[in-house]
């Protein structure tokens, strides 16, 4: 307990506390383990490359009205098309004049808001399927794993084409469509570790206990799929912002004059061979993000997911 | 426990009854996945917000025709009836008329799903020839600059934007450099010069031995086929690299080095003989994924397949052609899935 009576002595001493293989307490070892996690991830360029992007990304949709040298929706016909590095306008104005970097700036924040929604939807319905499949087994898990079948056999694509066609365009709905045909492989990966933990001697233990299945299910096992989740979600991301991005450019996800970044290439794509900056410019930033989710999936895979990992 | 147990697993009977057991269940799984599909876009057309008597009949019809025509359509009866009839329609090959040009959908489909077809087929091919040998090199020299370099060009592969590549593509190749034919299938002087026979122009242009049509439609086809085919190729090579990978480590490739056996026998006849059914799986995937993945491609070429066909629909409400569409894509998908995974069961005596 001497460590703890003296946190703040050195930083040596830190270190020691959260490298220990004996932990003193639960928090502890959470820590620890956080700790040892992050040097492993920090040890990755690529991945630390990723987050730094994304992070990049965060701050910018956060003070988006700060940093925006103009205001992203006013139109200027009279200097339109402006070209690169053009006075004023770092990355030129689009076809109404509008300048293309405060656009980009303010369509960080949609991108945001279109991947912080599918992560809260896809992977907390596939999350509560597999579960209540696993766990519960018979035909519950029958139905369940065969209606996951079906979804996972679907084009996600054109079925999202197709649920957008019928709920009517806009970021919402975009969203709400590649969210259902996103959960069915988060099903498939909590069901599977549904299934190794549920026969496992700590469950036999809370179950003595009098825990009900609702209890065993939220508090014991959920918390035990979290990781593999993470790793899949990260991977999937650069995938769903391609989709959205892609329902934006045919004019069914986000509607003008939004700034949505596929959008605004649709709008671009007119001028392509005069001006090419247009439609140019918010596909390289389409292409950093969901690089940087490809990056820090391939990272986070390392370290929470070692037997899965490509190399 | 579950009704997805492999077939054979802890069963030792004959193996002609395993193989009729799985044959069953895997009928079962297609007629299952199909009768969802075809759910899933029965209950897509229900919910949409567009009625379609009106789209009929028009909106200033009187009462009793717009009654005549709800009636006509069935949409009098129970869902479940109306989802009969719809399941009946489709079985008989008839999607309805699109509303755009009042002709049956399933026409439309048979005229542009041999373009889509003729795409993804060529991208398919492009990534084969050169996602595999990349595969393999990156996998048999593990860890050198070949692995970083086809690692990198599987990443951005997975990150970029396919209809921001194809924009890009386009500007460089077409507008700047000319060196290959801009959006369609063909130059306007050499449409509908070749009989059509399989629909796609450049099985059609060498049947007919009509050579300048054949090369105009292959500077057409070349840049988008590219694109879908490095998209496949990102898939394809990482794939084989990790099977590869797999063989490499095992101790049947020590003795055949042992042996003496060249490197290349080592690599190419032992290892890369143990992957080839993982592998046609692969490119089966990968295969469905790109007649998928065109809709976009086929948007900024203007290729007029079954992706703009349902993208065009789609934007003027065009339910029924979406509808078709969907589904004559989700079947070509299932039935892409179904092969590779028999394909998998029967040809590799470990999946037994």
């Amino acid at each position: 307990m001497s460590i703890f009576s003296t946190p703040h002595e050195n930083h040596s001493s830190w270190r020691r506390w959260l490298l220990t293989d004996t932990p003193t307490s639960r928090n502890h070892a959470r820590v620890a383990s956080f700790y040892q996690g992050w040097l492993s991830f920090k040890s990755n360029p690529m991945a630390m490359f990723g987050l730094l992007i994304l992070v990049f990304l965060a701050f910018v949709a956060i003070f988006a009205p700060i940093l925006a040298p103009h205001d992203p929706f006013t139109q200027d016909l009279s200097n339109r098309l402006a070209p690169l590095a053009s006075e004023g306008h770092f990355l030129g104005t689009d076809s109404l004049g509008r300048d293309i970097l405060s656009r980009l700036i303010y369509g960080a924040r949609i991108t945001l808001y279109i991947v912080l929604l599918v992560a809260l939807i896809a992977p907390v319905a596939g999350l509560f399927v597999g579960t209540v499949a696993g766990y519960t087994g018979g035909w519950v898990d029958a139905i369940l794993m065969r209606i996951t079948d079906i979804f996972l056999a679907f084009p996600r694509l054109v079925l999202a084409l197709a649920f957008v066609a019928a709920l009517g365009a806009g970021i919402e709905n975009a969203v709400i469509a590649i969210s259902l045909t996103a959960w069915p492989p988060y099903a498939r990966i909590a069901r599977a570790e549904t299934l190794t933990i549920r026969n496992s001697d700590y469950i036999s233990a809370v179950k003595l206990q009098g825990a009900g299945p609702l209890r065993i299910i939220m508090r014991h096992i959920w918390p035990l799929c979290i990781s593999s989740l993470i790793v899949r979600v990260t991977l999937d991301m650069a995938g769903i912002i391609l989709a959205a991005a892609g329902l934006g450019f045919l004019g069914l996800g986000a509607q003008p004059p939004s700034p949505e970044w596929g959008a605004m290439i649709s709008e671009g794509r007119k001028f392509i061979l005069d001006h090419w900056w247009v439609a140019t410019i918010p596909g390289l930033a389409i292409f950093m993000v969901s690089l940087a989710f490809n990056l820090l999936g391939d990272g986070l895979r390392d370290v929470l997911d070692p037997k899965d990992s490509g190399s | 426990m579950t009704i997805q147990a492999e077939p054979g697993k802890g069963r030792r009977k004959s193996p002609f009854s395993t193989f009729t057991i799985s044959t069953f269940k895997t009928i079962g799984t297609i007629l299952v996945t199909m009768l969802g599909l075809l759910f899933v876009t029965f209950i897509i057309g229900r919910v949409m917000p567009i009625d379609p008597v009106i789209s009929i009949v028009g909106e200033r019809a009187s009462k009793e025709t717009y009654d005549a025509a709800y009636r006509a359509m069935g949409l009098d009866k129970p869902v479940i009836i109306q989802f009969f009839y719809y399941i009946r329609d489709i079985l008989q090959g008839d999607f309805g008329q699109s509303l755009l040009n009042a002709r049956p959908v399933a026409e439309d489909i048979k005229r542009v799903f041999p373009a889509t077809l003729e795409l993804a087929t060529l991208g398919t091919l492009i990534g084969v020839i050169i996602g595999v040998p990349l595969g393999v090199l990156a996998a048999v020299n593990r860890g050198s600059w070949i692995d970083q370099i086809a690692r990198f060009v599987a990443l951005v592969g997975y990150s970029m934007p396919i209809f921001w590549l194809g924009l890009v593509g386009l500007l460089i190749f077409y507008g700047i450099l000319g060196w290959v034919g801009g959006p369609g299938r063909v130059g306007i002087f050499y449409v509908d010069v070749v009989p059509s026979v399989s629909g796609m122009i450049l099985v059609d242009s060498l049947l007919d031995g009509n050579w300048t049509v054949f090369k105009d439609a292959m500077s057409h086809i070349i840049l988008p086929a590219s694109l879908l085919g490095y998209y496949s190729l990102a898939y394809i090579s990482r794939m084989t690299r990790s099977f590869m990978l797999e063989q490499m480590n095992s101790e049947y490739i020590t003795t055949a080095r042992v042996k003496g056996l060249s490197e290349w026998t080592v690599i190419w006849r032992h290892a890369f003989g143990n992957i080839k059914v993982q592998l046609i799986t692969v490119i089966a995937l990968s295969y469905a994924g790109l007649l998928e993945g065109s809709v976009l491609t086929e948007i900024i070429f203007a290729w007029p397949g079954i992706g703009s066909y349902i993208t065009t629909a789609l934007l003027s409400a065009d339910m029924n052609a979406v509808l078709g569409g969907t589904v004559v894509v989700g079947l070509v998908f299932v039935c892409l899935n179904v092969f590779s995974d028999l394909l998998y069961k029967f040809f590799d005596p470990r999946a037994k």
